[in-house]
């Protein structure tokens, strides 16, 4: 019984002899690695194999981003001025909450078709508090936010408790809100808001000194967390990552805010009353971003969501409940989706009977541009927002140019195309590794 | 001879007409290995799945190290230290390795997931079952082959504190080097105190690790041999049935028949 022939080319076997070897022998184990170790240079190496390997996280949006202001700038140099900008953010600001708020359900593998028009419905109320009931906007706008939690309660009932698939619930929601909507607002309906706090929301910047505290937050965040962290792994006595890398990410946030904030503080008016700052939107989407980022990644909240929307059965004998898991999900949907059309309804000043009715698959496709994968399981909210940048910068831009929607669209529907291509060449690729089992 | 961690004394179970479990007695030791093994619908799966609280047993005795004990919930089995790997493995591809051994119970530092802590007992863990083939704990399940796979989901047993862990076809889908990774792992958890079950197809694979073989048939257990005690053709011979007493609907007295 010789195995020999075999050792040559199966190449695991040689990993079992080494293991034989290293066994037996009386050196002591060599450390499993938690990827920390090494220099700047293997983690860098490491980095790259990774994205080989199919985890390119928002690389490919983050190119399209780089690629896409490159040609609006050869084609149109208004692309790239401060007015422009100060747009992009504005215009970005909606579509990037509605795709941050459907991260959350696409990483079960769900998905909300009536995130749009929740949140048009969550302002049809907020407009008839307001303007109709003399409601401060402050109630109004929580009533709002609590419809739109109820709405999430109900669908993610729907889907865990009694088994109806998203697709199909939320569907149902989609027509039946705008319905509601129609109701509520009437045919002619097209409240104007009253409330200027809420009109200043996109339409306002904060002043310059505040948008540089901004900044120096951020920065102070990124490098507290970083330290803090790396305390603790010292603490424990776990492998750190070289400190250069640490600095590196906090002056990438530096040297990129500052790029921005120092082009938004500049006057960006064409009249004789200056306009200049950060818009007001800008702090408030990125303390969201933020809030659930840190959800996400550091509590078992986040983790259980992507266990859930890896492998739900694993996650259900890991003694995870999730049920209550995708109800939380779809709660957050909806209320962050209310808090979209918020930003709507502050761009554009009023609440029609069709709010939130066409916004609902752009949120879709920027998730999954920005590299939220529908298959569930994986994606992050900072992909989400470069995803609806992406999105948003091709609107722009085609806008710009003079293009007809028809052609914007078309564009659109391109790049979504090419991102879910994309999405499952690297699934195919992170999964071909393990084909051995 | 030592005291049974767990023992099972005239088991029943049925799904509607169907009687899957006749009264079956089994017993699992610490520190040794134990191979339940059987045909196709002899009822394996449905003892392990009362063993794991997932399918409570209709009737019948179950003592947990001396004493009785109802096991009817999965957190019931976990309570008590008993943890199974399943054939499919039960990880999440998506996520790493210290996420997947920790899933369902991760520590955490001001309600935040406690990050170094938790890759620090994986790795502990992973070096005292002796475990090599990984670079590192941060690599995704997605990227290890099914020795890997499997190694991990032990690990896991092992992190929680588990006395014994039941293996659900551990090789079934493993080449040949991975096997012998996979049957050494065992050997070594069973060498550390940790009562093993095993279930499994492939006779090679339960010679090679088992101290005691169980033996299944139709419902009722036909034979608990020690594995040294004997020889392939006697266990397969139980198997199929031509050996013991096997009108199972007359529910036989398994001592009668192993003595």
């Amino acid at each position: 019984m010789t195995t020999a022939p075999d050792k040559s080319t199966n190449p695991s076997v040689h990993r079992a002899e080494e293991t034989v070897e290293a066994a037996t022998s009386t050196t002591p184990p060599h450390t499993i690695a938690t990827g920390h170790e090494g220099t700047v240079r293997d983690q860098i190496d490491s980095y790259l194999q990774r994205v080989r390997g199919g985890e390119m996280g928002m690389l490919p949006a983050l190119a399209g981003v780089v690629i896409i202001t490159l040609v609006f700038f050869i084609l149109t140099p208004f692309f790239l001025t401060k007015t422009n900008i100060a747009n992009l953010m504005t215009q970005t600001a909606a579509l990037m909450m509605l795709a941050v708020a459907l991260t959350f359900v696409i990483i079960l593998a769900e998905i909300d078709l009536s995130a749009g028009v929740t949140g048009g419905l969550g302002m049809a109320i907020f407009i008839l508090l307001t303007n109709v009931g003399a409601w401060g906007w402050i109630t109004a706008l929580l009533v709002a936010l609590v419809v739109g939690a109820a709405i999430g309660l109900f669908i993610g009932f729907m889907v865990a408790k009694i088994g109806v698939p998203s697709f199909v619930i939320t569907l149902a929601l989609f027509l039946g809100l705008q319905g509601v909507i129609l109701v509520l607002l009437g045919n002619a309906g097209a409240y104007r808001i009253e409330a200027p706090t809420v009109l200043a929301i996109m339409n306002k910047s904060m002043p310059v000194w505040a948008g540089w505290a901004m900044l120096a937050i951020i920065v102070g965040i990124s490098l507290f967390t970083g330290l803090y962290d790396r305390s603790r792994r010292v603490a424990t006595g776990m492998a750190v990552r070289p400190m250069s890398l640490l600095w590196a990410r906090v002056a990438a946030w530096a040297v990129g805010g500052g790029l921005v904030v120092f082009m938004l503080s500049l006057n960006r008016s064409t009249s004789v009353i200056p306009i200049r700052g950060v818009p007001i939107v800008v702090p408030i989407a990125l303390v969201i971003l933020w809030v659930g980022t840190v959800m996400l990644d550091r509590t078992r909240f986040g983790l259980h969501l992507y266990a859930v929307g890896g492998n739900p059965e694993a996650a259900r004998r890991a003694g995870i409940n999730v049920a209550r898991l995708r109800i939380a999900a779809f709660i957050l949907c909806s209320s962050l989706a209310v808090v979209s059309g918020l930003f709507t309804a502050s761009q554009v000043g009023t609440v029609e009977s069709s709010a939130g009715r066409d916004i609902v698959l752009s949120g879709v496709a920027a998730a999954v541009v920005g590299g939220v994968s529908l298959f569930g399981g994986r994606g992050r909210l900072a992909q989400a927002a470069v995803g609806a940048l992406l999105i948003s910068m091709i609107t722009n831009g085609l806008g710009l140019l003079g293009l007809s929607a028809g052609i914007t669209l078309a564009i659109t529907g391109a790049v979504l195309a090419l991102a879910a291509t994309v999405d499952a060449l690297s699934r195919r690729r992170a999964g071909a590794t393990s084909l051995a089992r | 001879m030592e005291t049974p961690i767990i023992e099972l004394q005239d088991i029943r179970k049925s799904f509607g007409p169907v009687e899957v479990l006749k009264g079956v007695n089994m017993k699992v030791f610490p520190g040794k290995v134990s191979a339940l093994v059987g045909d196709n619908g002899a009822g394996k799966s449905t003892l392990i799945k009362g063993l794991s609280g997932a399918q409570p047993y209709d009737s019948g005795d179950l003592s947990f190290e001396g004493s009785p004990v109802t096991l009817a919930h999965p957190k019931d089995a976990s309570h008590h230290g008993i943890e199974v790997v399943y054939q499919d493995l039960s990880l999440c591809e998506n996520l790493d390795i210290v996420q997947n051994m920790f899933l369902g119970r991760e520590e955490v530092h001001q309600r935040m997931l406690n990050q170094p802590e938790m890759e620090k007992h994986a790795t502990a863990t992973l070096h005292g079952l002796s475990v090599r083939t990984m670079k590192s704990v941060r690599q995704k399940v997605s990227s290890l082959s099914g020795g890997q796979r499997q190694t991990v989901a032990i690990a896991r047993a092992v992190l929680q504190k588990a006395k014994v862990v039941i293996l659900d076809e551990p090789t079934a889908a493993l080449g040949v080097a991975q096997t012998e990774q996979v049957l050494a792992l065992v050997r070594r958890l069973a060498d550390s105190g940790v009562a093993v079950v095993i279930i499994s197809h492939n006779l090679a694979d339960v010679f090679e690790v088992a101290d005691y073989i169980n033996v299944l048939y139709l419902g009722a257990m036909v034979a608990e041999l020690s594995a040294k005690e004997t020889n392939y053709n006697e266990v397969v011979a139980y198997i199929t049935g031509i050996k013991g007493d096997t009108s199972a609907a007359e529910e036989v007295e398994e001592e009668e028949v192993v003595s």
